[in-house]
């Protein structure tokens, strides 16, 4: 039971409206946790005085892990005794994020007994997140996690926790196994993902369609997007039903694409597929009449990152096309290819994306064996980094200048 | 003749040692140096092996200070009772 009840005027306005709030859940662990009745406090003074209270820890973690665990002491540590040790713990989610309720009891159980009790499903690189514990208790909270065959997630300079759409498992646009893909790719990947040897984070993300879920496209080192190669599949009585029902198939849909590619004449819709770049409008709009294409597989992309030492990026086109299946061979040469080119060359804390800017795409993708392809080019003649060596005869200028 | 993972981690250990304190070394850094040192003798994986040694046996430790590096175990400057 909570010894000290604060008043906390400040965060209490977070209570209000409409919305889930974390006071709330904050106020209701602390009726359990003296931990947790001490972030409050904590927390209403950095409000009142509009300063954090945290020092970051940066030694703290289990035997052998090098990511993981995220130290925080509090610098108010006698006067909230019960936050003086508030280390973040990333614990692997399962791929989808799948659990049974069982599952999710044991996990609470764990950490009710070991640290705040308090969680957050999920944090943004998609980690189960349990916040709040002290240095003596991880080693113990890790042994009862692997009973349960859960792990530790990434943190720091190394591969973080890969996540995916639920896909598959969901739904019907998956044009590849996500869950599968990033399973197995986790499995593969242990080493990277538990012992930083990067120069900086490094994230997969699967997404099953364009639609994106995970949003890999904006925060992702490498991104998987499910795509397809074949025509869209049409059903034209689906389509005239939207028609009939309402949909006005001009403005909402035709008029919406962005290849510019689909014509209604009244009574048939047609698409030219090979203008069609994939991005979902039309089927999502009319879920019933159109599908992606049967050929699938997915795009990969690269480099996007947030703004920490430079500015945001999205991932750009790596390659257009692959079939993502067991047993990932092809996927995870290119992996390596990738990481070997950027750990030996890549500056400290510079995420992927900001390498290729400093290289140069045309050398890295030398550098990683990949032949350039139009689809790599965003616009026409907006950024016309790849050489094309056949149209420059090297030698020309030597022999000209010998005779 | 190639190097023992042994000898490998002692090598990277011992510049652990001496830089502690002064320079913080990322395990890429380790590994350039040794394949620098030992040459042909040497390669990525080896070192790749001692380092997991290192670390599991709790010679060096992980830390995280805007990039992961390694250190000899110590306890640290923000860390409360
Ligand atoms: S990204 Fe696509 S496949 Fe994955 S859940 Fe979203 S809509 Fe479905
Ligand atoms: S997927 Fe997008 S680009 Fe392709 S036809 Fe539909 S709306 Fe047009």
């Amino acid at each position: 039971m909570a010894e000290t009840t604060y008043k906390t005027p400040l965060l209490d306005e977070l209570e209000k409206g409409a919305w889930p709030s974390f006071v709330k859940e904050i106020k209701m662990a602390a009726k359990r946790s003296p931990m947790a009745n001490d972030l409050l406090g904590q927390l209403e003074q950095s409000y009142q005085e509009k300063i954090g209270h945290w020092k970051h820890g940066g030694i703290v973690g289990v035997m052998g892990y090098g990511g993981g665990v995220i130290g925080r002491y509090s610098d108010l540590s006698e006067k909230y005794p019960g936050v003086s040790h508030f280390h973040t713990m990333r614990i692997n989610q399962p791929a989808g994020w799948f659990y049974t309720s069982e599952a999710l009891r044991s996990l609470c159980d764990v950490w009710e007994r070991h640290g705040s009790g308090l969680t957050n499903m999920h944090g943004s690189t998609g980690d189960i997140v349990f916040l709040g514990t002290r240095t003596e208790e991880l080693e113990p909270i890790f042994e009862e996690l692997a009973k349960l065959d859960f792990d530790i997630g990434g943190s720091g300079s190394d591969l973080r926790t890969p996540s995916c759409c639920n896909g598959m498992a969901r739904c019907e646009w998956a044009c590849y196994d996500t869950m599968q893909a990033c399973y197995q790719l986790t499995q593969d990947f242990q080493d990277e993902l538990h012992r930083p040897a990067f120069p900086y984070k490094f994230k997969f993300k699967f997404s099953g369609c364009p639609n994106d879920c995970v949003a890999s496209i904006a925060r992702s080192d490498m991104s998987f997007i499910g795509t397809w190669r074949d025509d869209i599949q049409m059903d034209q009585s689906e389509v005239k039903k939207y028609v009939d029902g309402g949909l006005d198939i001009q403005k909402d849909v035709i008029d919406r694409c962005p290849g510019k590619c689909m014509e209604w004449n009244g009574k048939e819709l047609s698409i030219e597929n090979s203008f069609c770049v994939k991005c979902m409008h039309c089927i999502n709009v009319m879920p019933k009449a159109l599908r992606p294409g049967k050929d699938r597989g997915c795009t990969i992309l690269i480099g996007s990152k947030a703004p920490i030492v430079e500015g945001a990026q999205l991932s750009s086109v790596l390659v257009p096309f692959m079939k993502l299946e067991p047993p990932y061979t092809e996927i995870k040469d290119l992996i390596e290819r990738i990481w070997d080119v950027w750990c030996e060359e890549g500056k400290n804390r510079e995420r992927v994306g900001e390498f290729i800017q400093r290289v140069g795409l045309g050398n890295f993708l030398e550098a990683i064996e990949v032949e350039p392809v139009p689809e790599m080019v965003a616009h026409p003649r907006e950024n016309p980094y790849v050489f094309y060596e056949e149209y420059y005869e090297d030698d020309d200028g030597e022999e000209e200048e010998e005779a | 003749m190639a190097k023992t993972v042994e000898e490998i981690a002692d090598a990277m250990f011992n510049m652990v040692k001496e830089a502690q304190g002064q320079k913080k070394l990322k395990p890429m850094d380790l590994t350039k140096a040794m394949l620098e040192i030992f040459g042909d003798e040497v390669d990525k994986k080896l070192c790749k092996a001692a380092i997991k040694q290192l670390v599991d046996s709790g010679r060096c430790v992980y830390t995280y200070f805007g990039g992961s590096f390694l250190e000899l175990p110590h306890r640290e400057g923000a860390a409360n009772d």
